[in-house]
């Protein structure tokens, strides 16, 4: 089996008002040297057999990604 | 024979009675339509109503997009049946491609819930023709992802087209670019707006009843068709 991980991320443009709030309580929380929180998800994907690079392609900029604002990144974590 | 007007039920939606009520007191016939039918009824146009359709998991309208009725909804669209995309709506119209942008959290980080000054900017949408250019209304709005996005070359192609349907007035709620409160495709046909006027079309529970002019587009537009 194989395991796909898609990590998404909001375009570097697009504003983030969750990082923003995270950056605001890493303030409250004491740490300082904070110059920016972004958020984004992660997916993990599972195949009985192995990923197909394409199909991966295609799930991620269809569903897991919204492209006018987002960006995705593709990792195939174990190809045995 | 009046007017049928099918309003999408999702899992999670929220005002699909409220716009069905809102077809009514136009005087078209409302039909409730469900997410999983496998056709649109023979109905003359659609509203995709407020709420939060499958719980707004993944992206706002992401998995909505992909639900039986929308394949329905998308050929219809592309044949220029009327469509209106109203809060959730308007997101799923986006996630569908059938309108340009995106929309994201509200920059003031609060969910917003008020009632709003709008300005029409364009009645020559199949939703917008009984309004006047540049009327004024006031309108429900709730929403916390209701900030329009997309990239400059997309905000001036609407601009210059005139898809900009109605803009927000004296403060903008969400830090949407342009103060864009809704927006058509290139045809008119389908309209996407953030706020709600369904939520406006009678003053016992609504601010005005400057909402109807919405659904009495439609009416007018397809008993002069």
């Amino acid at each position: 089996m194989a395991r796909v991980v898609v990590d998404v991320m909001l375009k570097p443009e697009i504003l983030d008002p969750q990082g923003q709030a995270v950056q605001g309580a890493l303030a409250r929380l004491g740490v300082s040297g904070v110059t920016s929180v972004r958020q984004g998800k992660r997916f993990e994907i599972d195949f009985d057999g192995a990923a197909d690079e394409a199909t991966v392609q295609e799930i991620a900029s269809t569903l897991l990604a919204n492209t006018v604002i987002e960006d995705f990144a593709v990792h195939i974590e174990d190809a045995g | 024979m009046t007017a049928r007007i099918g309003v999408v039920t999702f899992p999670g939606s929220l005002d699909d009675r409220d716009a069905q009520r809102a077809v009514r007191v136009s005087g078209a016939e409302p039909v409730a339509l469900w997410h999983g039918d496998a056709d649109l009824h023979g109905v003359d146009a659609v509203v995709l109503p407020g709420g939060f359709s499958y719980g707004d998991y993944l992206r706002c309208g992401a998995i909505a997009r992909f639900a039986p009725v929308m394949q329905n909804v998308i050929d219809a669209a592309g044949d220029g049946l009327p469509v209106l995309g109203i809060c959730n709506g308007f997101q799923i119209l986006c996630e569908s491609h059938l309108l340009p942008g995106a929309l994201i959290r509200n920059d003031v980080r609060r969910f917003v819930c008020r009632d709003q000054w709008l300005r029409i900017e364009n009645t020559d949408t199949a939703w917008t023709t009984q309004y006047a250019t540049g009327q004024e209304i006031l309108v429900p709005l709730k929403n916390g992802e209701g900030g329009y996005v997309a990239d400059e070359s997309t905000l001036d192609r609407l601009e210059g087209e005139g898809r900009v349907v109605a803009r927000y007035l004296h403060d903008n709620p969400n830090g949407s670019y342009r103060d864009i409160a809704g927006i058509s495709n290139e045809r008119g046909n389908v309209v996407g707006l953030m706020p709600h006027p369904e939520h406006a079309v009678e003053t016992l529970t609504g601010p005005t009843t400057d909402g109807l002019g919405f659904f009495a587009s439609i009416l007018h537009g397809l008993v002069s068709a």
